[in-house]
C-alpha cells in the first residue's frame, strides 16, 4: 500500500481522482481512497503500478477511435516511410468524409490510394497527386469524389512544422505569382515578396518510424523519415507503426528524432 | 550528335563543366538527374535531395537498394559517407533557406525575366509541384536543362510566360540542345551556341530579342 500525503515532493498528475501519475519516477498509481484532514488532502495509492507504456496491442486498437470527418496526418515520401499497416487497419475500420495530408495519394492501390479507392477521403492535401503510379487518385478526382489542395513540398512541411509548434501561420516566398498564391495575403519584407501560409494540425497523425521505447521516442530509417517527425509533432493523437520495440533507454539520447511527447501510441508492425 | 551522346545526355553534359568543387547541388527530375552522370568522380560534390538526403550517391544495386531509401524520382539511390538525413521541413529549409548552391531543374518555359513554368502543361487542370516552387524561389542559382523548343518548334524561351507559374525572376541560366542563355537585368544573353547552330538559328527559335555576348 503506498500513501502519498505530502504531493509537493513529487511531481504529480492526478486524473478524475482515479489515477495518480508521477513524472518522476514515470509510475502510475490507481487511487484506492481519498482522505482529507484539514487542509491536506491524502491519497491512498493502491498496489499497482502502471508504468508509463503507449505500446498499443495493435493497429486496430491503435485506430479505433478515429471518427468520421477526421482530419489525418500521413507519413511517407512515395513508397518510403509509410504506415501501411495503420492505413490498412483504418480501411477496416471505416472511417470515412476524412480529410488527408499526404505529399502523395498513394501508389497502385497501395496506402493511400486503398483509402481513396474505398471513397474514405473526402479531400487530399498535397504537393504530387499526379504521377504514374498515382491513377487511383487521378480516377477518384475526375469522377468528382474527392477534392484537392494542391501545395508546395517544403509549404507542406512547413505548415505542419508550424501546426506542431503553437505557430498558427507565417509567410513564405514559394508559391508568389503562381496559383497557389490565390486567395493569400501578400506581403513584403525587405524586398521579399510573401505570402500568407496558415498551419496544418491533425486530429490523428500515422507515422512510421524504425524503432521506439515505450515513451514513444523514435528514430527513423533513412529518407524513410520525411515527413514522419513533422506529423508526429502536428497530429493531436499521433500513431506510430514501427518495426521494433526497445526496451527504454537502448535508444541513444543523442540519436531520438521524435522525442515521446509527440507521440501517443505506439504499435509494432506484424510483417517485417 | 557527335560523341553518341543524345540531345538530353549533351545538356547534361555541359551543365556538368559548371558544377564546381565544394557545390552543394539539387538535381530535378528528367535531364537534371543525368547531370551526375557526367561529373567527374575527382570533384567533390554534395548532392541534395528533396525528400531528405544530402550526400545522395549513385543508383542502389540489387543488393545496396533499400526502400527507404531512395531519390526524389522513387528510385534507390546510395548514402556517400559524411551524408546525412533529415526530416522534410529541415530538406526544404536547405532548399527555401537558401543554402544550396546550384538547382538544375527541367523547364516547359523560360520568359525573359527569368520566369520559370515546368510544372503544369499548358491548359491541363492538374498538376504535380512536388519540390520545384521551393527549389526555384530558394536556390542561391537555378539552372533550367531543356530543349530549345517545342516537339512541334516552338519557343520555349518567350517573352511571357502562358504554362501555368512555377515561380517569378529565378531563373539563372538556360542551358538548351541549341545554346547557353544567361538570364540578366539588361535582358537574355547568348553565351555559347552549340556546334551546328549559328547565332542566327539560335535567335530564330527563341521569341525575346537575345543578347549576343558569347563567352
Amino acid at each position: 500500500m503506498n500513501i502519498i500525503n505530502n504531493l509537493n515532493s513529487f511531481t504529480i498528475l492526478i486524473i478524475h481522482d482515479k489515477l495518480l501519475i508521477n513524472h518522476d519516477t514515470e509510475t502510475v498509481f490507481l487511487v484506492s481512497s481519498i482522505m482529507y484532514e484539514g487542509n491536506s488532502i491524502i491519497y491512498e495509492l493502491g498496489d499497482i503500478e502502471i508504468m508509463i507504456n503507449k505500446v498499443a496491442n495493435s493497429a486496430e486498437e491503435a485506430v479505433s477511435n478515429i471518427k468520421d470527418g477526421s482530419t489525418i496526418l500521413f507519413g511517407g515520401f512515395g513508397g518510403a516511410g509509410v504506415p501501411y499497416e495503420l492505413i490498412k487497419a483504418l480501411l477496416n475500420q471505416g472511417a470515412k468524409d476524412l480529410i488527408a495530408v499526404s505529399n502523395n495519394p498513394g501508389l497502385h492501390h497501395t496506402g493511400l490510394a486503398a483509402l481513396i479507392e474505398n471513397d474514405r477521403i473526402a479531400k487530399i492535401m498535397c504537393s504530387f497527386p499526379i504521377s504514374k503510379d498515382s491513377y487511383v487518385f487521378l480516377k477518384k478526382f475526375k469522377e468528382r469524389k474527392i477534392d484537392l489542395e494542391l501545395i508546395p513540398q517544403g509549404t507542406i512541411a512547413e505548415r505542419l512544422r508550424a501546426g506542431g509548434s503553437g505557430i498558427e501561420a507565417f509567410y513564405t516566398p514559394t508559391g508568389v505569382g503562381t496559383e497557389v498564391a490565390e486567395g493569400k495575403e501578400i506581403k513584403e519584407f525587405d524586398g521579399v515578396t510573401c505570402i500568407l501560409e496558415k498551419a496544418i494540425k491533425g486530429d490523428f497523425a500515422f507515422v512510421k518510424a524504425k524503432r521506439a521505447d515505450r515513451w514513444g521516442n523514435l528514430v527513423y530509417n533513412k529518407s524513410g523519415r520525411n515527413f514522419n517527425p513533422l506529423m508526429a509533432m502536428a497530429g493531436r493523437i499521433s500513431i506510430a507503426e514501427v518495426d521494433e520495440i526497445v526496451d527504454l533507454g537502448q535508444l541513444d539520447p543523442e540519436c531520438i528524432v521524435t522525442p515521446g511527447i509527440f507521440v501517443q501510441h505506439v504499435v509494432k508492425r506484424s510483417e517485417s | 550528335m557527335s560523341n553518341g551522346l543524345s540531345i538530353r545526355e549533351q545538356i547534361a553534359k555541359r551543365i556538368a563543366e559548371d558544377l564546381h568543387e565544394g557545390y552543394i547541388v539539387n538535381l530535378g527530375i528528367g535531364i537534371p538527374v543525368m547531370v551526375s552522370n557526367f561529373v567527374s568522380k575527382e570533384k567533390e560534390i554534395i548532392y541534395h535531395s528533396e525528400q531528405g538526403v544530402l550526400g545522395m550517391g549513385s543508383a542502389a544495386s540489387e543488393e545496396e537498394a533499400d526502400p527507404d531509401l531512395i531519390n526524389a524520382s522513387k528510385e534507390p539511390v546510395t548514402l556517400v559517407s559524411g551524408g546525412s538525413f533529415s526530416h522534410s521541413a529541415d530538406s526544404f529549409a536547405m532548399t527555401r533557406g537558401r543554402h544550396i548552391d546550384v538547382a538544375v531543374l527541367g523547364g516547359m518555359q523560360v520568359s525573359e525575366k527569368g520566369d520559370l513554368a515546368n510544372w503544369k502543361v499548358k491548359g491541363a487542370e492538374l498538376g504535380s509541384i512536388g519540390g520545384a516552387m521551393d527549389i526555384s524561389i530558394g536556390a542561391k542559382k537555378l539552372y533550367i536543362a531543356m530543349t530549345h523548343t517545342t516537339k512541334d518548334g516552338q519557343p520555349k524561351i518567350v517573352k511571357e510566360l502562358d504554362y501555368a507559374v512555377t515561380a517569378l525572376n529565378c531563373v539563372d541560366r538556360i542551358y538548351t540542345d541549341m545554346a547557353v542563355i544567361d538570364v540578366t537585368k539588361e535582358g537574355l544573353v547568348l553565351r555559347e551556341v552549340s556546334p551546328g547552330y549559328t547565332v542566327d538559328d539560335v535567335q530564330k527559335a527563341t521569341e525575346p530579342k537575345l543578347i549576343v555576348s558569347l563567352l
